[in-house]
């Protein structure tokens, strides 16, 4: 099997098209039934009522902020070591995403705050590391969008993004040391109580639904770049001509 | 090649020696913005003395930032930059030499005027020490860092702003240890711990960043 056969934009398009379709479709019902499990079945909280149930939102958000920095690194690295084109394409598509998801994280955090600690926003090491992601992510689509060849965006925002990576951890920790050495935990994630099964599984499903979700958007935007950028090519207008 | 990092350095501090206002400009910015806090939150001197580790601090790290666009934009536009990259010298040297060179300029000056500053806030007098030793370590992180942002935004359009966009960020590690360790010291934890961290991220940054700027130069550059 030719490993690089999806790596050249005129193969790779039709296939993000059936893949983005595929996985789009995997979303919407993953996410039609982490829903209902989170509103309908999943028991009301005890300690929170049911102000707890944007977890099943506000979780799976999160994760999937951190996991998708790490997704666009990975494909930043890999265009930057091995000079494909495909790769920097992908990691510019990942970051809007990532960004949506970090903004989410965010606003259903507070959304979430407000009710159970009675403040919409505490300088908590995790609230404030996500909020320094949203500013990565921030950083990495400013920089992509004020170069205007598309070659040295890619490799530009690759370093960048790597820098990133490195930076996150130590951005964590240090956060983590500054909220503890200047106040006392009065709140805590972690003291959550144990969770029902049903609510794990609704969390789990929705994070699979964010996860395909991404995916898909992901693939769709990769799309429209590759079409924008091989637009002189043959077959970007073979297919403008066909869709047209 | 130890010759020529010296000539770059020499070369640097010159230019900008020879053309101090650019220098001045810097440490007037951070005298300023240190000057407006107690105007914006009041004289209360018990407020200064909390305060007074984290506005020098934010105020330092603005004005390094403010500084960080000369570091290869000069050599840019007039050429000597290409030069530097076809040399055989290693250009992560060379960066190395000239973040050097940028922080003699631009960052020595904020530390060395920081106690008078300190002074002005009432920050207690034994805990100076400190605060100083915090900005001596903390200052050539947010050079060696910046110097990426720099050579990531060589030549764009709305390079100042975009390049704040980058960097800021990426100084929250050293913002925190930084003004952590003069509040460490005053509330009679001692700062040590946090001198010492210090110390670890400028060891980091002073091995990694050269080389991720020059990676940065010679994309912003071919």
């Amino acid at each position: 099997m030719n490993w690089f056969k999806y790596s050249s934009p005129q193969s790779f398009f039709p296939l993000a098209g059936k893949l983005a379709l595929w996985f789009g479709a995997l979303a919407a019902i993953a996410c039609a039934a982490g829903l209902y499990i989170g509103f309908f079945v999943a028991p009301t909280d005890a300690q929170q009522g049911e102000a707890y149930r944007i977890i099943f939102i506000h979780v799976p958000a999160a994760w999937m902020s951190m996991f998708l920095y790490l997704v666009m690194a990975f494909w930043a690295g890999l265009g930057l070591a091995f000079n494909t084109r495909l790769s920097g394409m992908m990691a510019s598509a990942i970051a809007p995403t990532g960004a949506l998801f970090t903004f989410l994280a965010l606003w259903t955090g507070s959304l979430w705050g407000k009710p159970t600690w009675g403040t919409w926003w505490v300088w908590d090491a995790r609230l404030t590391s996500e909020l320094i992601l949203l500013f990565l992510y921030f950083g990495f689509m400013a920089l992509q969008a004020a170069i205007d060849d598309p070659r040295r965006a890619d490799k530009a925002g690759a370093v960048l993004a790597l820098v990133g990576v490195v930076n996150i951890p130590i951005i964590y920790f240090s956060v983590k040391w500054w909220n503890t050495l200047h106040q006392g935990a009065s709140v805590s994630l972690t003291k959550a109580p144990t969770m029902a099964a049903t609510m794990l599984t609704g969390m789990a499903v929705m994070a699979f639904g964010f996860w395909f979700y991404s995916i898909a958007a992901a693939l769709m935007r990769a799309r429209c770049i590759m079409l924008e950028r091989e637009r002189a090519s043959e077959w970007a207008v073979e297919y403008a001509r066909g869709s047209a | 090649m130890m010759a020529a990092l010296r000539c770059v350095i020499y070369r640097d501090v010159l230019l900008a020696v020879r053309r101090s206002s650019d220098v001045m400009t810097v440490l007037l910015f951070f005298v300023i913005v240190v000057s407006l806090f107690p105007l914006g939150v009041g004289p209360d001197p018990a407020l200064l003395r909390t305060i007074a580790p984290g506005v020098i601090w934010v105020a330092a790290l603005l004005a390094s930032m403010l500084a960080l666009h000369r570091i290869f934009a000069s050599d840019h536009s007039d050429g000597a930059l290409e030069q530097m990259l076809l040399g055989v010298t290693p250009l992560g040297m060379i960066v190395g030499a000239k973040v050097v060179a940028h922080w003699l300029v631009s960052g020595l000056p904020l530390v060395l005027i920081s106690p008078v500053l300190a002074l002005q806030f009432d920050f207690p007098q034994q805990f100076l020490w400190t605060l100083i030793l915090s900005l001596a370590l903390g200052t050539p992180v947010l050079s060696l860092i910046g110097a990426i942002g720099a050579a990531l935004t060589l030549g764009l359009r709305g390079g100042g702003a975009l390049l704040s966009l980058l960097v800021l960020p990426l100084y929250v590690p050293v913002l925190v240890i930084g003004a952590g360790a003069a509040e460490a010291a005053v509330s009679g934890l001692g700062g040590q711990a946090q001198l010492l961290l210090l110390g670890a991220l400028l060891a980091f940054a002073a091995a990694f960043a050269p080389w991720a700027a020059a990676v940065a130069l010679r994309i912003s550059t071919e």
